[in-house]
């Protein structure tokens, strides 16, 4: 089970309390990731990434294991503590606004 | 016993404020969906109990609400929760927040770019929705007006959105440009006499209207002056803040521009000027009385660079020739310093006997006027920024 902490407005849209725990087959990566979420959760879509170039929402940031993960290749693994589920993801908005 | 319910929508959540038909006494429910920008909220006219919110943000980006119990529940249209992802019909879920601009040969055009503020062209980007319009037959026909600029329309109670790329196709979209608050469609006036017939209005383009459901369009600007178009016949360009008719009425609209207060008379094809003796012809809101097709309201707004009220009054003026003599409305409305806005889509009427008027502010006031506008008080003095008004009428 991979474990992701969302935003607080996130959290209220999909009707979660805590972590949310996904089960993603095959390699763990940032794509398969928010695939599975957005399996799990649909009303999500388009809220982590754009509908149609699902590249990541320019105020939002991705973050594991103490590491900045915003930039890394939608492709690439996500590390092992990650996928092991001994470390959450975290899924950030970036603090701005009023 | 009638009544009204006021849906508000604000910088940080959405409100109801409800009242027998007396209009003295105020329930307030809300924030829904606290902490998000709710650009507008409408019911259905043809089941009251349908509503539909547009909640957006910067970070998370569109999200569509229905509510189906007159705001007591919401849900993501083809969203509700515990259930599969897959609706019975097939039509798959977290689709209602997808708003893809039509760019298919068959129905769409190759329109990809806009005038920018510095004169370059610019790709379309859809931002987040500004109006949602139901249709007044059925609850589950709906439109939403867009920023950058567009219409769409759902014919499954939201779930689902496709673009009337007509607007954007019929040619002038090139020369379309955003206004300060961006370039968004923030007007849809739906004929009730012609269902085939439709009025929408963007800032900074003008007024468009079509005739067959959406799928061609026209420009109908003529009359339209607009100081920063070297033009002065220019065809597009200009920066409509709102367009108003009284549904009994349908080929008499009125309008508040960027400056100047127009009329038409003729649905659109040529607009005069009715600004007369207002203290500044710069605003945002108008609006028709329910029953006296010639009465109307506006808010003078002292420039478009300062954008609040002159001589820190907040004044309601009122026509009752429809537009050129105007007469300030006062009582109940503070007379100093005050400094708020009132936005384009923040005024409302009712169709109670005598006709209420509402408005919101941008500091958080809502006030309620039950005579038609003689005088006025709070419903409520410290919401959010207020970003749009709607009455329900109940019987």
């Amino acid at each position: 089970m991979i474990r992701v902490v969302l935003p607080a407005h996130l959290r209220t849209l999909a009707r979660v309390d805590g972590d949310v725990e996904l089960q993603v087959e095959g390699p763990v990566t940032q794509r398969s990731m928010l695939d599975a979420l957005e399996e799990r959760y649909p009303m999500l879509h388009g809220t982590i990434r754009d509908h149609v170039t699902q590249q990541r929402r320019p105020f939002l940031r991705f973050f594991a294991c103490g590491e900045d993960l915003s930039h890394e290749p939608p492709d690439a693994p996500l590390p092992d503590a990650v996928s092991s589920g001994a470390e959450p993801f975290f899924i950030i908005g970036a603090i701005a606004g009023g | 016993m009638s009544g009204v319910r006021v849906l508000v929508g604000t910088r940080k959540g959405a409100f109801e404020l409800t009242s027998d038909g007396k209009r003295g006494r105020w329930d307030v429910s809300g924030p829904h969906f606290a902490g998000w920008e709710i650009y507008h909220v409408k019911g259905s006219p043809a089941d009251p109990n349908r509503l539909y919110a547009s909640q957006t943000s910067g970070w998370f980006g569109q999200i569509i609400q229905r509510s189906d119990d007159g705001g007591k529940t919401w849900h993501q249209p083809g969203t509700p929760p515990g259930e599969p992802t897959t609706a019975p019909d097939g039509t798959p879920k977290g689709e209602s927040n997808k708003f893809v601009y039509d760019t298919s040969p068959e129905t769409g055009r190759p329109l990809t770019t806009h005038q920018f503020y510095d004169g370059t062209q610019h790709p379309w980007e859809f931002k987040r929705v500004w109006h949602l319009e139901p249709s007044l037959r059925d609850p589950d026909t709906v439109y939403a007006g867009v920023e950058d600029a567009a219409l769409f329309r759902s014919t499954d109670g939201g779930k689902t959105w496709q673009e009337l790329a007509g607007l954007r196709g019929h040619g002038t979209g090139p020369e379309w440009q955003p206004g300060a608050g961006g370039m968004c469609l923030h007007t849809i006036l739906i004929d009730p006499s012609d269902p085939r017939r439709m009025f929408i209005a963007i800032s900074a383009a003008g007024a468009f209207r079509t005739d067959d459901a959406g799928k061609t369009w026209r420009p109908i600007n003529r009359g339209l002056k607009s100081q920063y178009i070297p033009n002065p016949e220019a065809e597009v360009g200009h920066c409509v803040h709102r367009i108003a008719m009284n549904p009994s009425r349908p080929k008499v609209l009125f309008m508040q521009k960027h400056w100047d207060v127009m009329r038409s008379d003729n649905a659109g094809e040529s607009w005069q000027e009715v600004s007369g003796n207002l203290p500044t012809d710069f605003g945002f809101p108008i609006d028709v009385h329910a029953h006296e097709p010639e009465t109307i309201y506006v808010v003078p707004i002292k420039s478009d660079s300062e954008h609040f009220p002159p001589d820190g009054k907040l004044r309601v003026y009122r026509s009752r020739t429809g537009g050129n003599e105007w007469e300030a409305l006062t009582k109940g409305l503070p007379q100093r310093d005050c400094f708020v806005n009132v936005l384009r889509d923040a005024m409302a009427v009712d169709s109670l006997d005598p006709c209420g008027v509402y408005f919101g502010t941008t500091g958080g006031q809502v006030y309620a006027s039950a005579d038609a506008g003689d005088s006025w008080a709070p419903i409520v003095r410290d919401l959010p920024a207020v970003l749009s008004v709607e009455v329900q009428t109940m019987p």
